[in-house]
């Protein structure tokens, strides 16, 4: 098990004051939070945070881990030296917030694929009891799953949360996934079991980014003859290197040559329901904004398609190129700063 | 491995039209309706209809009671702060959006 260097990852000195850690710790939270960084490592980073904190807030915890850190380096290996925790209060009580409150991210986790469980080394020292008596709770990723588990019998089953990602095509033209969710399942001698489901699903052609869909009484089963919960999906678009998505419009750059902008042209768009001719007017600027009337996703109204021209210059590599621009200079009588000038 | 095929299963749209109730709100973020009403009342989320009764929520609406949900849990932002902040989300995700990233 690795060794965890939890004041490193509050980034304090290990002889910072309580203030200090709590002032590190919301500044940080703020920055890491999911529903708010735009940093890939976010869930990872928060979820360290928090179980980071959790050690250091607690003077008693935090001294505990001082003792059995010391000489110890991040990412080392680390057994804790048997009845290291003797004379702590908390000993063989490991209490975490994690389990107790819920709503958060760092309470119970989000959804199902991101379970919010602290790691092993955090668990080895302070999560014993908790071990015990919970199970494999955190592994069920539902706010509040805990404390809604044991409600008597002829119970609703929960509804269950998940995201799934579709190409843009897909939202075109209608899709099915697989889906695979985890969740809790009390068995025979009254234990909480994790429990896989693979679920197959019909993804409607004209779904926008970030929409949501329900179906049914395809959550949790009830319990006791209560009705199933429901299974709420939250569409997410995959990224698209050519198109850019808004509501149901779609925009794309599509590169043309300074001829075809200055001349006119008719040229073959792909979309992604396949390609269509696009006529470009003679005199076109750079950054001109064509519309494809009712290409955009699919709906009603459906989207439009909006082609937004980028004009590329041939590279003059050989002396014919050369002299062509030469001739176009000669004649053009063209001063590109005079135009810039007049914008702000 | 079993695959439960739920292609033939119907499926609710939830931001065509608003069709989630109070109730269905509540049950699936697992919050008090009192919670869900104050929220109406910061305008944080806006339902159609007039009445409580007849109150029904966007799919969008389940989204931004979650994160409210969160950022009060993890941050201890008030309902003011947590409204406050998902505007500015938006925002961002809307600027984003403009310059392609």
């Amino acid at each position: 098990m690795e060794f965890k260097d939890y004041y490193a990852v509050l980034g304090v000195e290990r002889d910072a004051t309580q203030e200090e850690i709590k002032r590190a710790y919301r500044r940080l939270a703020r920055k890491y939070h999911p529903d708010v960084s735009q940093e890939a490592d976010a869930d990872a980073r928060f979820k360290e945070l928090g179980e980071a904190y959790e050690v250091l807030k607690d003077p008693e915890k935090r001294l505990a881990y001082d003792q059995v850190g010391q000489g110890q380096r991040a990412g080392e290996d680390f057994r804790p030296p048997p009845d290291w925790d003797a004379g702590f209060e908390f000993r063989g009580g490991g209490y975490t917030q994690q389990g107790h409150s819920r709503g958060g991210y760092s309470a119970g986790g989000h959804s199902q694929e991101d379970s919010a469980a602290f790691s092993d080394f955090f668990e080895s020292l302070f999560g014993q009891r908790r071990a015990a008596g919970f199970g494999p709770a955190a592994s069920n990723g539902e706010p509040g799953s805990a404390g809604y588990r044991d409600r008597g019998a002829g119970l609703r089953g929960e509804d269950h949360h998940a995201k799934v990602s579709i190409a843009l095509e897909d939202a075109y033209r209608g899709a099915t996934r697989t889906l695979t969710l985890q969740s809790g399942e009390i068995d025979d001698q009254g234990r909480l079991r994790p429990r896989q489901r693979t679920l197959k699903v019909r993804i409607p052609k004209g779904v926008k980014q970030g929409q949501r869909i329900r179906l049914g009484g395809q959550g949790e089963a009830g319990m006791g003859g209560g009705p199933a919960g429901d299974l709420y999906l939250e569409i997410e678009f995959e990224s698209h290197r050519r198109y850019q998505v808004e509501g149901r419009d779609v925009t794309l750059i599509l590169p043309v040559a300074p001829w075809e902008a200055a001349l006119g042209a008719t040229i073959a768009v792909p979309l992604p329901e396949g390609s269509v001719e696009l006529k470009v007017p003679s005199d076109s600027r750079e950054g001109r904004r064509l519309r494809l009337k009712g290409r955009g996703i699919p709906g009603q109204p459906p989207g439009d398609c909006y082609v937004t021209l980028k004009i590329v210059l041939p590279p003059a590599t050989n002396e014919d190129v050369k002299a062509a621009y030469r001739q176009l200079e000669a004649v053009a009588n063209f001063d590109p700063r005079a135009a810039a000038e007049e914008k702000p | 491995m079993t695959i439960h095929d739920l292609t033939q299963v119907p499926v609710d749209n939830l931001d065509e039209t608003p069709v989630l109730t109070l109730g269905e709100l509540c049950r699936t973020c697992t919050v008090h309706a009192e919670w869900v009403i104050e929220l109406v009342d910061e305008g944080v989320i806006v339902p159609d209809g007039r009445r409580r009764e007849q109150w029904r929520f966007y799919g969008a609406s389940l989204h931004r009671v979650r994160v409210v949900q969160r950022l009060q849990h993890d941050l201890g932002v008030n309902l003011a702060g947590a409204a406050l902040a998902l505007e500015l989300m938006d925002e961002v995700a809307r600027l984003r959006r403009r310059v392609g990233e």
